[in-house]
């Protein structure tokens, strides 16, 4: 009898906990970080006030920051110091090309909208190639793209999102580069890159060295 | 009686887990990407720092901290001294009454609970990553 009354109270108890974390933000006064008898706690923003009227997403804060930040609805600073420069790139990756996953979509410039080319290079990937050995063991553990990914930016589980072209199609995209370089390479024509001459089908606009395939 | 004694104890385990489980959950509730500094704080008396990734993301984009003012992309391994934010270095480049409140008022960033050890918390899907 004591037996089903504990157990009873464990399933409501774990079924409130479920819901309780789902399509909501926690109150500063009881996220179980800050401090629900400081002083400050009746003066910081609360997360729900600002994230409620952001783009929704179903993971991480639960704001698509992405399409917060293209939309305009937020326009964060891109420096301090207005003489330092905000560098884009508008170029994607593909990586994975022959996993039981669909291939990885990297895309450059929602990284770089955000990010500057030192946050990842070269500590965490080489500019090259094949350099790297990107594996999900290491991204699990919080290293390599983990070093973002499942702490600040959109967690792990959101598998699809990166996981986002099917193989045959990002193996074609990688191919079509290849020869593009192979072709400049070839042709001497490298002083050229970035003009008139886009590889078809590619997304991107690949520059000098449009890499793609190996890890 | 021994039966129903034994069947307790058996159950007692996985019970236990499971409310240390829901306890804990519980417990951590805070905003993906929240970070606590606590290396110093409790130290010097003070409350751990609750820092909030979503409410700076807002007003900031990564590169702002993590290149230009070069706080490190691994919870705890900047070590942020008052005099650092004083003298306009780390959070001070923007506390410093102008951009964002200045530094003496201690109790906005030093907000956090007695006791939390450092790191990265929050995240209803994930609890983040397994290194820091």
């Amino acid at each position: 009898m004591s037996l089903r009354r504990i157990l009873t109270t464990l399933a409501v108890s774990l079924l409130s906990s479920a819901t309780a974390w789902s399509g909501e933000w926690a109150k500063l006064s009881e996220d179980g970080v800050h401090d629900p008898r400081g002083p400050a706690i009746g003066l910081l923003q609360q997360p729900g006030d600002a994230l409620s009227n952001l783009p929704g997403d179903g993971a991480g804060n639960q704001v698509h920051w992405i399409k917060a930040l293209r939309s305009g609805v937020i326009r964060p600073r891109p420096n301090i110091d207005p003489a330092r420069e905000d560098r884009r790139l508008d170029k994607d990756i593909y990586l994975d090309l022959y996993g039981s996953m669909p291939s990885v979509r990297f895309p450059h410039l929602a990284h770089t909208e955000w990010l500057d080319c030192t946050n990842c290079h070269d500590q965490l990937f080489l500019p090259k190639r094949g350099a790297n050995g990107i594996s999900m063991f290491l991204i699990l553990q919080g290293q390599q793209c983990g070093v973002c990914h499942g702490a600040v930016a959109f967690p792990l589980t959101e598998c699809s999102r990166c996981h986002s072209v099917r193989n045959h199609i990002a193996q074609r995209i990688v191919a079509e580069l290849e020869a593009e370089e192979a072709r400049k390479a070839a042709g001497g024509g490298s002083k050229e890159a970035g003009s008139a001459d886009a590889p078809r089908g590619a997304p991107a606009k690949p520059p000098k060295d449009a890499r793609g395939g190996a890890r | 009686m021994t039966g129903s004694a034994s069947l307790r104890a058996a159950l007692a385990v996985p019970l236990l887990a499971i409310a240390l489980t829901v306890g804990l959950s519980a417990e951590s509730r805070a905003e993906y990407a929240d970070v606590v500094l606590n290396r110093n704080a409790e130290k010097e008396g003070m409350r751990p720092v609750v820092f909030p990734h979503w409410f700076h993301r807002i007003r900031f984009r990564c590169k702002v901290c993590h290149a230009e003012l070069g706080f490190k992309m691994r919870a705890g391994s900047n070590l942020v001294t008052m005099g650092d934010i004083i003298d306009g270095r780390f959070c001070g480049a923007c506390h410093n009454g102008q951009i964002a409140w200045a530094p003496e008022n201690c109790d906005l960033c030093h907000s956090g609970k007695p006791g939390l050890p450092p790191g990265i918390f929050g995240g209803h899907e994930t609890n983040g990553p397994g290194i820091w």
